[in-house]
C-alpha cells in the first residue's frame, strides 16, 4: 500500500472512480476488456506486495495493449464505452508510470530499462490516444492523419525520405554545424588570449545569440544559391554565437589557484590549455554543441522555405502542405525528430564519456 | 559599466568589417555597369558606388539605417498612408509589421509561460509526471518544432482559425519548454535544510510552494523567460512565412526575398533584432527590480 500513499489520495480516488465508471459502462456495453483491466488493477492494488507487482504490471500493460488493438476494430467506436475505455487506458498507463516512478531503483541494465519505462509508456499512450481519437471522431486526413497512416507513408516512401534526409541533414545541417562549431571554437581560442576582447565579445555574442538569426535565411539563399551551401551558411550563422559564448565562458572556468599551479610548473600557454583549461571547458563546450545541434536542424529546414532544389525536408514539408498530403508532412517530421534526437543523443553520450568527472554526470 | 569600452570597441569593429565586406560583395554589379558604359572605374568611384546601390548584394549599414528610419518615422509622419494622414498605421511601415509580429509573440509568450510554470509545478510535486513528461519535454527540444509551423498554420486556416491565434500557438510551443525546464530547476533550488525547516513549521504543500519554492525560483524564472521571449519572436516570424506574405516581419522578409529587395530584408531583420533586444532588456529590468525588492539582487 506504500505506492498508494505516495501517489496521492486524489489521484488514487480519481482512478478508482474512473475504473468503476469504465467497468459499469464497459460491462453493459460491448467492451468486456475494460472489466479485465479493472480486475487486474484492483488485484494489483489490494492483493500484491510491492515486490511481485512487476508481473501484474506486465499483465496490465498486456491488457491495455489488447484493448488498444481491439478498439481499432469498427464496432468499438464513437460510443460512451469507447470514451470510458480511453479514460481507463489513460489512467492505467498513468498508474503504471506512477508505480515505476515510486518503486525502488533496480541496479544495472534493469535499472536503465526502468528509467526508460515511464517515458516510453507515456509516449505509447499518447500515440495510442491520437490514433483512437482520430479514428473515433473521423478526423479528416487533411487535418490530422492517424499515426498508422503516417507509419504507412513512412514505409512506402523511404526513398524520397532518404534523399531529403541526405540533402537537408547530411549536406545542409551537418556540414554547417561542423564549419560553424569549428570556426567558433578557433575564434574562441583567439579571443581567449585577450581579456579586452573577451569582455567586449561576451556581451555582444550573447546579444547576437538571442537575435532571430534565422531571418538571415533569405539573404543566404540570395548569396549562395538554392542548393545546400546556402542552408549550411544559415546553420553556420545560427550556431556560431551560442558556441562561441559557451566556449569562451568555458575557457574562463578555471580558478586562479589552478592557473597558478600551472604557472609554477612553468607550463606554456599550449600546455596549460591542453592539460587544464580545455578539460575544464568541456562541460561548457558540450552545452554549446547540444544547443547548436538542435539549431542546426531547424536552420537547415527553415532555410529551405526560402528556396531550394526540388528535394530536402523543408522543401517537402512546404510543398506537401500545399498539396494537403499531411501524412507525408508528418513522415518528414518524424524523420527530422528521429535525426535530431539521435544527433543530440550521440552528443550527450560523448559528453558522458568525456566529462565523466563533472557533478552533473553523477548517478542520482 | 566596466565592459562598456570593450563592447563599444567590438561593435565598432563589427560595423567596420561590415563596411569592408560591402565593397567586394557589391563590386561585380558596379564593374558591370562601368564596363557597359565604357568607363574605367577608379577605386573611389567603386567604393561610393558599392555603398549606394539600389539592390546591393550586401547593403551598407547606413543604407539599412536609412531604410529603417524611412520605413518607420518618415512613413508614419509624412507618408500618404501614415498615421498622421490617415489615423491608422501604414501597411508599408515597419511599425505596423513589427506590431503584427509583436502581438502574436506576446500572446504566445504569455500563454507559453503560464503553461510552462504550471507544468513545472506539476512536475515538481508529482513523481509520475516527473518520470513520464520530463524526458519528453527534453526530447522535444531536439525536434525541429519550427518545421511544423507551416503545417499548423495551413491546417488551422483550413479549420477556419486565422490571424493572430495560429502564430501565437507556434510562439507558445517554442516559449513553453525553456520555461518548463528552467522552472523545474528553480522550484527544486531550495536545499534540504530549507525544506526541512518548512517541515518543522508544519507547512502544507501549497505553503511550501508559495513561501519557499516560488520565491527561490525567481532568478531561474527570469533567465528562462528571456530565452522564451526570444524563441517566441522567432516562432512568430517563421509562422508568418507560409501565409503568403500578408503582414508581419516574416512577411517582409519573404516579400523582400521574392523581389530581391535586399535593403528591405535587412531592415526587417534589424527591426526584429531591435524588438528581440528590447523585450529581453525589458525582462532584464523586471528581473533586476524584482530581485532587488526580494533582497536577492546579485
Amino acid at each position: 500500500m506504500r505506492v498508494l500513499q505516495n501517489t496521492g489520495g486524489v489521484q488514487w480516488a480519481g482512478m478508482m472512480l474512473a475504473l468503476l465508471v469504465a467497468v459499469g459502462l464497459g460491462g453493459t456495453g460491448s467492451l468486456p476488456f475494460v472489466a479485465v483491466i479493472a480486475v487486474l488493477a484492483a488485484g494489483l492494488i489490494f492483493l500484491v506486495p510491492l515486490a511481485r507487482m512487476i508481473w501484474l504490471m506486465i499483465a496490465l500493460i498486456a491488457a491495455c495493449l489488447g484493448v488498444a488493438a481491439l478498439s481499432l476494430l469498427p464496432f468499438a467506436q464513437s460510443t460512451l464505452p469507447f470514451w470510458a475505455m480511453i479514460v481507463a487506458v489513460w489512467l492505467g498507463a498513468w498508474f503504471l508510470v506512477a508505480l515505476v516512478a515510486e518503486s525502488p531503483r533496480l541496479s544495472g541494465l534493469a535499472g536503465r530499462g526502468q528509467s526508460l519505462l515511464a517515458p516510453l509508456a507515456f509516449g505509447a499512450t499518447l500515440l495510442w490516444l491520437w490514433e483512437a481519437v482520430v479514428r473515433a471522431l473521423n478526423v479528416p486526413r487533411v487535418i490530422l492523419p492517424a499515426p498508422s497512416l503516417i507509419w504507412d507513408r513512412l514505409i512506402r516512401s523511404t526513398d524520397i525520405l532518404w534523399v531529403d534526409f541526405v540533402q537537408t541533414f547530411v549536406k545542409g545541417a551537418l556540414s554547417g554545424f561542423a564549419i560553424g562549431v569549428g570556426a567558433a571554437f578557433i575564434f574562441a581560442l583567439l579571443v581567449d588570449r585577450s581579456d579586452f576582447l573577451r569582455r567586449g565579445l561576451l556581451p555582444v555574442g550573447n546579444f547576437l545569440a538571442a537575435l532571430p538569426i534565422i531571418g538571415t535565411a533569405p539573404i543566404m539563399v540570395m548569396w549562395f544559391g538554392f542548393d545546400w551551401p546556402s542552408k549550411a551558411a544559415v546553420v553556420v550563422a545560427m550556431v556560431f554565437f551560442p558556441m562561441l559564448v559557451n566556449t569562451v565562458q568555458g575557457l574562463a572556468a578555471t580558478d586562479a589557484m589552478q592557473r597558478d599551479l600551472m604557472r609554477t610548473y612553468n607550463a606554456s600557454w599550449g600546455q596549460a590549455l591542453l592539460k587544464l583549461r580545455l578539460p575544464a571547458a568541456t562541460p561548457f563546450i558540450f552545452n554549446g554543441l547540444k544547443i547548436s545541434s538542435t539549431l542546426a536542424l531547424i536552420g537547415a529546414i527553415v532555410a529551405e522555405f526560402f528556396g531550394s532544389p526540388t528535394r530536402g525536408m523543408g522543401f517537402r514539408i512546404s510543398t506537401e502542405v500545399g498539396r494537403l498530403q499531411l501524412d507525408m508532412v508528418w513522415a518528414e517530421i518524424a524523420v527530422a525528430a528521429l535525426a535530431g534526437s539521435l544527433f543530440y543523443g550521440i552528443l550527450a553520450l560523448a559528453e558522458r564519456g568525456v566529462t565523466f568527472w563533472h557533478p552533473s554526470q553523477r548517478k542520482r | 559599466m566596466r565592459n562598456l569600452v570593450p563592447v563599444l570597441a567590438v561593435s565598432a569593429a563589427l560595423i567596420a568589417i561590415w563596411y569592408a565586406a560591402v565593397i567586394p560583395m557589391n563590386q561585380q554589379w558596379a564593374q558591370d555597369q562601368a564596363r557597359r558604359a565604357g568607363q574605367d572605374l577608379s577605386f573611389i568611384a567603386l567604393v561610393t558606388d558599392t555603398m549606394s546601390q539600389q539592390r546591393p548584394r550586401l547593403p551598407a549599414p547606413h543604407q539599412v539605417a536609412a531604410e529603417l528610419w524611412n520605413s518607420t518615422v518618415v512613413e508614419e509622419l509624412t507618408g500618404r498612408r501614415g498615421i498622421v494622414n490617415t489615423g491608422s498605421l501604414s501597411n508599408r511601415s515597419l511599425v505596423y509589421h513589427g506590431w503584427v509580429t509583436l502581438s502574436a509573440t506576446l500572446l504566445g509568450f504569455a500563454i507559453g509561460s503560464v503553461l510552462g510554470i504550471s507544468l513545472a509545478i506539476g512536475i515538481v510535486h508529482n513523481r509520475a509526471m516527473d518520470a513520464s513528461i520530463m524526458p519528453w519535454a527534453i526530447a522535444s527540444q531536439t525536434i525541429p518544432i519550427l518545421a511544423i509551423a507551416p503545417m499548423i498554420i495551413v491546417v488551422l486556416n483550413a479549420v477556419g482559425i486565422t490571424g493572430l491565434v495560429p502564430k501565437a500557438i507556434i510562439s507558445t510551443y517554442l516559449s513553453f519548454f525553456p520555461v518548463v525546464v528552467g522552472m523545474v530547476k528553480g522550484l527544486r533550488a531550495p536545499d534540504h535544510m530549507q525544506l526541512d525547516l518548512m517541515k518543522t513549521y508544519y507547512a502544507s504543500g501549497p505553503q511550501v510552494l508559495l513561501k519557499l519554492r516560488l520565491p527561490s525560483s525567481m532568478p531561474y524564472l527570469f533567465t528562462s523567460l528571456k530565452v522564451a521571449i526570444a524563441a517566441a519572436l522567432v516562432g512568430a516570424i517563421v509562422a508568418e512565412l507560409p501565409t503568403g506574405a500578408v503582414a508581419g516581419l516574416g512577411a517582409r522578409l519573404l516579400s523582400g526575398s521574392y523581389y530581391g529587395q535586399t535593403v528591405q530584408i535587412w531592415s526587417a531583420l534589424f527591426a526584429a533584432a531591435i524588438l528581440a533586444a528590447s523585450m529581453v532588456a525589458l525582462i532584464s529590468i523586471l528581473q533586476r527590480v524584482t530581485l532587488k525588492r526580494m533582497g536577492m539582487a546579485a
